[in-house]
């Protein structure tokens, strides 16, 4: 386990207070200066040699993002924007960081724009988090207040903080999709290139940073780029928070090793899972849109983006659906089916039209009400889907149904054959209804 | 995607008090120039809070016109966006997560409560205190299953204290908002968590601890380039 001396996150759970002189006291905003002072390729050289992987879900290592930054042109100004948006089903750890720890984050987006040579960050948060939004704008308040950010701040770099809010979209989580709707238009993907480093936020070069991979920041810098590498496996440093929800006794987020193996991380924090790891069914070990893992292959794995790859899942946000033998895990995967429908946002017809035909085939396929052979063609058409649209909704729709078909495929067939075996008085139907 | 549109009774005019109007002004200069259209979610936001939790058709034109956007432009995002009640909503507005791992945690038993208590989705309950839907993920998994009633959040739920808070609301009680089980956030249970205890962490001993091994390795880094 984790030592607690080596935790970024050190109010995680608001046993302490969010605010200023409490967060200086655990050490945050500590020598913040000298940190700049140093330089940005210091501060870029760091950040790439710890190994830390973007924390949205895609695990791109940041250094390298920041580092993909154009020089500074005063016609076209830099912009950081955070992606707050936290909407992936089981994911919710940034908001903790947002209502308990947010001088980590405050200070995080100062060092990043100063890396990547911007004067003002946008941090978008969904709209939906109105306590942690108001959390977050009473710290940013506190950090104006004492000079810590603002035209003339203590630490030299002139720097605007803005907090920002949507209303409601998953999709505005897509980091193009976010910029979209920062500008003020509805939250629809846009095709790359050009990238946002290129043609960002109102047409500037933009880095999208998760909250996670900005708030690790500072810490990384204070304690070294070999401190945060010594966690974890080679490829996939640092320490992580992981969300873990669904059937274990004690559902929490916790800061754990990168690499933790699942039994462990679960026995630890979790209370194991519930009715014995006899019991345990299977686990989506990434937020929603990952494959799921049967029992057998997950208990000892280790939690990282690697090892949940080579399983054919993937880390993701790190939120961790654990399920028990009384899952009905095709329902389960038809509900992630209809939040993919709910959200798409309707641009590319193999998305708009695919969420939808994908979860009414489920929603059949819970009762059992389909033939055998549509599986095979339910498979086929989420590969139709998988990788021929704008953005990735269209291959995130696709692979919960590509793990249920993969893992479960003799449960989806025993529905069809109990339905099929039961009487049924559904109506018959006529050729035009 | 899903098919939304406005209320047919509309109120004709809409107006934002002058405390949400001065609070508008100060919400659109955080946008540069001639990027105000930025701020058609917060102050949609400010007017819907303003107006009964709903956004009638007059308060949308009003926020175009004070961005300088065409009409259609700000119905486009009233549409979009799920957050935005069109139509009236009740005094509490009951939003009840239905995604995966709330599901796993008994959502459907919520939902039972709310049937029971209110009724079909999106009406508003004979009485005009409540209405519920069903929605998406609200970031809050660790503390399933959850709602958010107006502009908060009330986790770890059951149906026994899902409907004391129901009652409690109704009757003009006060509610206690997060969670329901005596958590702070989403640590484990109450005493359970075995992380996070060691005082060192906050008696101020962390403070000044890195300084010598960050001037270490700058003085490394200048010596590597020179
Ligand atoms: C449909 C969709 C939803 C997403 N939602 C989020 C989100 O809520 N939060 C987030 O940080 N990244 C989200 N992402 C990933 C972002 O596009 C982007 O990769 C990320 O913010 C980059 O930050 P990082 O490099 O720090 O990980 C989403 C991606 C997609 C395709
Ligand atoms: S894949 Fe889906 S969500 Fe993404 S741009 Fe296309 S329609 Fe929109
Ligand atoms: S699934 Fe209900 S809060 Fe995330």
């Amino acid at each position: 386990m984790l030592a607690d001396k080596d935790r970024i996150f050190t109010n995680l759970y608001g046993f302490q207070s969010p605010g200023l002189e409490a967060a200086r006291k655990r050490g945050a905003w500590d020598n913040t200066k000298t940190l700049i002072d140093a330089g940005k390729d210091w501060v870029i050289g760091e950040m790439k040699a710890s190994g830390l992987r973007g924390r949205g879900g895609a695990g791109f290592p940041t250094g390298l993002k920041w580092s993909f930054m154009p020089k500074p042109d005063p016609a076209r100004p830099s912009y950081l924007v955070v992606n707050a948006d936290e909407s992936e089903p089981g994911t919710c750890k940034d908001r903790e960081i947002m209502r308990n720890d947010p001088h980590l984050l405050i200070e995080g987006c100062l060092i990043a724009s100063f890396a990547m040579g911007a004067h003002a960050c946008y941090i978008y948060v969904r709209g939906e988090y109105i306590f942690e939004r108001e959390r977050l704008q009473a710290a940013v308040d506190e950090a104006y207040a004492a000079n810590l950010i603002g035209k003339n701040n203590v630490h030299g770099w002139p720097f605007d903080l803005y907090v920002h809010h949507g209303a409601g979209a998953y999709i505005c989580g897509e980091e193009t999709a976010l910029l979209e709707s920062l500008e003020g238009k509805k939250g629809m993907p846009r095709l790359k290139p050009p990238f946002p480093a290129n043609m960002g936020l109102y047409g500037c070069p933009t880095t999208v940073n998760n909250v996670e991979s900005i708030a690790v920041a500072p810490t990384i810098l204070r304690r070294g780029a070999a401190w945060f590498a010594g966690f974890g496996a080679k490829n996939n440093a640092g320490t992580k928070l992981f969300c873990i929800s669904g059937h274990v006794n004690q559902p929490c987020n916790v800061e754990e090793a990168m690499s933790i193996p699942f039994r462990e991380l679960i026995d630890k924090h979790c209370g194991g899972v519930r009715g014995g790891w006899d019991n345990l069914l299977a686990v989506i070990p990434g937020g929603s849109s990952v494959r799921c893992v049967p029992a057998a292959q997950i208990i000892d794995c280790p939690m990282d983006f690697d090892s949940l790859g080579k399983l054919r899942s993937g880390l993701g946000t790190a939120a961790v659906i654990v399920m028990d033998k009384s899952t009905d895990i095709i329902r389960a995967i038809a509900r992630l089916s209809y939040f993919y429908k709910h959200e798409s946002c309707g641009q590319c017809t193999p998305c708009r039209e695919g969420t939808g035909w994908m979860w009414r085939v489920m929603e059949r396929m819970v009762e059992g009400r389909a033939q055998k052979r549509e599986i095979d063609m339910l498979l086929d058409v989420t590969t139709r889907v998988e990788g021929h649209t704008i953005c990735a909704l269209g291959d995130a729709a696709a692979w919960p149904i590509q793990g249920l078909i993969a893992h479960f495929r003799p449960e989806i067939e025993k529905r069809i054959d109990s339905y099929a075996a039961n009487p049924h008085s559904d109506p018959i139907r006529m050729a035009a209804e | 995607m899903s098919v939304r549109r406005l209320a047919e009774k509309q109120p004709a005019t809409f107006a934002f008090t002058p405390e949400n109007e001065a609070w508008a002004r100060l919400e659109i200069a955080k946008y540069p120039d001639g990027r105000q259209a930025s701020a058609v979610i917060p102050l949609l936001w400010r007017a819907m809070a303003q107006h009964d939790y709903w956004l009638p058709k007059a308060a949308i034109e009003k926020v175009a016109d004070m961005l300088g956007m065409p009409h259609i432009r700000a119905l486009e995002i009233a549409t979009f966006y799920s957050m935005f009640n069109l139509e009236p909503v009740g005094k509490y507005c009951v939003q009840l997560c239905g995604t995966t791992p709330c599901m796993l945690r008994g959502a459907q038993d919520i939902a039972a409560v709310c049937k029971e208590r209110i009724g079909e989705q999106r009406h508003v309950s004979a009485d005009g205190l409540f209405a519920w839907a069903e929605v998406e993920c609200l970031g809050a998994c660790c503390n399933a299953p959850m709602v958010q009633i107006n502009d908060d959040y009330y986790e770890d739920l059951t149906p026994e204290n899902f409907r004391t808070l129901l009652d409690d609301l109704a009757a003009g009680r006060p509610a206690k908002k997060g969670s329901q089980i005596q958590r702070i956030s989403s640590e484990p249970e109450p005493g359970k968590g075995p992380t996070l205890l060691d005082p060192a962490l906050y008696d101020g001993s962390l403070v000044g601890a890195f300084n010598q091994r960050v001037a270490e390795s700058i003085a490394a880094s200048k010596q590597a380039k020179n």
